[in-house]
């Protein structure tokens, strides 16, 4: 009994930071002011079914896709280097790929800005070999590069505390066995990893696909993304209600992957250790 | 059982408590604590320091990007700013929407030295609620290296030729506003036609727009990232001093003239410490210095007069009457306001 009670000042947190703003946010998403008084409504979901509103949620769908997609190709070599005999015992290696992390995002993302500027480094190094230069800010690019930079290591750490724990006698045993390595990698070692990959792709995706911040700075404010269309209802226009909505219904959506996520990682954990 | 639920509750009650007294506590200190809420790079911070050193009064500073941003912080933010920058179409509308407090004038002796032009201005016709801080125009500001069309009106920012090296403001009034006045209708129209077609140009136009930025376009102009941006006057007299390659231009059109004045939110709880900020702002050497800091013109008279010869027949800065005489000055538009509200964001998510 004692023990619970050490959890209470946690209750009183999450009651006052979590589900007090979402009721909040229920509450203004389905509410509007008449001259009468409030009144329920459904009116700011429906607004969300407008053309302009899907093709900006599409568009930041597709954006965190290719952003995921682009860190599990990276990431995942990036983790068996790291989980390999040969580096297992250099920690020094995780910890370069965590240190950027204890920088600001926000700082991290204006470096770029000044990186990729028509007159900034990379593009002072591309004329010095000789090269014409290139555009490479404010275009859907510079913001996948960004998001790809600020939530790679997010699929690299999972990745590799799962690769990193896999029993080495399965491994012997498939080589004992006959297998080379490209069949010991496809039969035992990515299946075995797969909970590490369905976490890495969470933990990119999600923040890839409410990101406000990479896609107003690196991309010029051209691209707009559902987070950034959240942060002008609230922030520019005022317009709390459709904001709110619009919250509600991306939290739905993430819940929603969530879950298929989890169904399918719990499946393989069956499958793998057959 | 009952012995455990109550001290449970009590045990909830002691850490609501001692949360309340922790939030509390960051407004508790015996010296008033003075909100000022101001546009980005818009005052001489050491100005704050001295007022703080002068005075007693401790100065919290942040700052906004765009009249929208702060008027939602303000209107549903919760916010308890007690002086705040905004400009003449938010002015009109915040006394509108009676969230401004009637400033007096006796407190603010050094009312005396602003122009006579920037009072009884239509946004405020009897001085009631704004002292004016500082003012200009908006145009576009181009780099003579890059650009050889002569520039002159705001067409030059559909043309072709200078395809991804235009910066437009991320501010929907503005935007729309010069559009509008291009096509020849007013940077005040309430006209859904005359809007839906200034939409369609600006559509057009994104294809050569290189990004919408904020406070960034001065960095990027002064390094030579873009030929042409539209900017107010006094980031151009800025940008000027950093790179001489960069002029601005009031388009024939007229442009936009405008005011930002100092007000004092209704939310205000130190009215009067807000007035003596509002009066140490006007003082000659500290007007001075905030505009010599920020580059904007200041409808100061003896600041006015104390400033560089240079800098004062600039026009950029301090344009001649007949140059002005186009230039349109912002009206409230809120009962137009989602109209614009939602052509930015079809723009933008273009």
């Amino acid at each position: 009994m004692k023990k619970s009670w050490v959890a209470y000042p946690y209750v009183v947190w999450m009651i006052m930071f979590i589900v007090v703003p979402l009721i909040l946010i229920i509450f203004y998403g389905t509410v509007r002011t008449t001259p009468q008084g409030m009144e329920f409504t459904l009116e700011h979901f429906k607004r969300f079914f407008e053309p302009l509103y899907i093709m900006v949620l599409v568009r930041s769908l597709y954006l965190a896709f290719i952003c995921t997609i682009v860190c599990l190709l990276l990431g995942y070599p990036v983790s068996m280097i790291l989980a390999s005999k040969e580096y297992r015992d250099k920690k020094i290696l995780i910890f370069l790929m965590v240190i950027p992390m204890w920088m600001n995002f926000l700082l991290r993302t204006y470096a770029w800005l000044t990186l990729l500027e028509k007159n900034g480094i990379i593009n002072t190094l591309i004329s010095f070999i000789g090269l014409p230069k290139m555009d490479l800010l404010y275009n859907q690019w510079a913001v996948v590069l960004g998001m790809v930079y600020n939530f790679l290591p997010f699929m690299v750490l999972p990745i590799y505390s799962v690769l990193i724990k896999i029993d080495k006698s399965i491994i012997e045993a498939a080589e004992d066995l006959g297998a080379n390595s490209r069949t010991v990698f496809r039969k035992v070692i990515f299946p075995l990893s797969l909970p590490g990959v369905v976490s890495g792709i969470t933990m990119v995706f999600m923040p890839a696909v409410t990101t406000f911040v990479i896609s107003r700075l690196l991309g010029g404010g051209q691209f707009l993304l559902i987070g950034n269309l959240i942060e002008e209802l609230f922030l520019k226009s005022g317009e709390w209600g459709f904001g709110s909505a619009l919250s509600i219904i991306m939290m739905i959506l993430i819940l929603f992957s969530m879950a298929i996520m989890s169904r399918y990682e719990k499946e393989n954990e069956g499958g793998g250790l057959l | 059982m009952k012995k455990i639920l109550s001290s449970k509750l009590i045990w909830v009650v002691v850490a609501v408590l001692a949360f309340s007294i922790i939030l509390a506590g960051c407004g508790q200190e015996n010296r008033v604590t003075l909100k000022v809420y101001n546009w980005g790079e818009y005052m001489d911070k050491s100005v704050i320091d001295d007022f703080e050193k002068e005075y007693g009064i401790r100065v919290i500073y942040t700052t906004y990007a765009t009249n929208e941003d702060m008027y939602v912080s303000m209107k549903h933010g919760g916010s308890n700013y007690d002086v705040a920058f905004p400009s003449d179409y938010m002015i009109s509308r915040m006394i509108n929407e009676d969230m401004l407090h009637k400033i007096d004038i006796s407190n603010i002796p050094n009312y005396k030295y602003i122009d006579d032009t920037f009072k009884n201005l239509p946004f405020d016709p009897d001085n009631e609620y704004s002292v004016p801080y500082m003012w200009g125009t908006l145009g576009i500001v181009y780099n003579k290296t890059m650009v050889d069309d002569p520039v002159e009106g705001w067409d030059i920012l559909w043309n072709e030729k200078y395809s991804k090296q235009i910066l437009m403001l991320d501010s929907q009034r503005d935007s729309i506003g010069l559009t509008l006045q291009m096509l020849g209708y007013s940077m005040n129209s309430r006209n859904i036609d005359e809007l839906e077609k200034a939409k369609e140009k600006l559509m057009e136009q994104k294809s050569l727009v290189l990004a919408y930025v904020g406070d960034e376009v001065k960095d990027k102009m002064v390094g030579g990232e873009a030929a042409l941006a539209v900017v107010w006057s006094g980031d151009a007299v800025a940008m000027k001093w950093e790179n001489p390659d960069l002029e601005y231009v009031l388009p024939k059109e007229g442009g936009n003239l405008w005011f930002d004045s100092a007000v004092i939110p209704k939310t205000s709880q130190h009215k009067e410490e807000a007035e003596l900020f509002i009066n140490y702002l006007c003082e000659t050497e500290i007007a001075l210095r905030n505009t010599e800091y920020i580059g904007y013109s200041t409808p100061h008279t003896e600041a006015m007069k104390m400033l560089d010869e240079e800098l004062l027949s600039d026009s950029t800065a301090y344009p001649s009457d007949e140059e002005i005489a186009d230039s349109e000055v912002f009206e409230d538009l809120s009962d137009t306001l989602d109209v614009y509200n939602r052509i930015w964001t079809e723009i933008k998510a273009k």
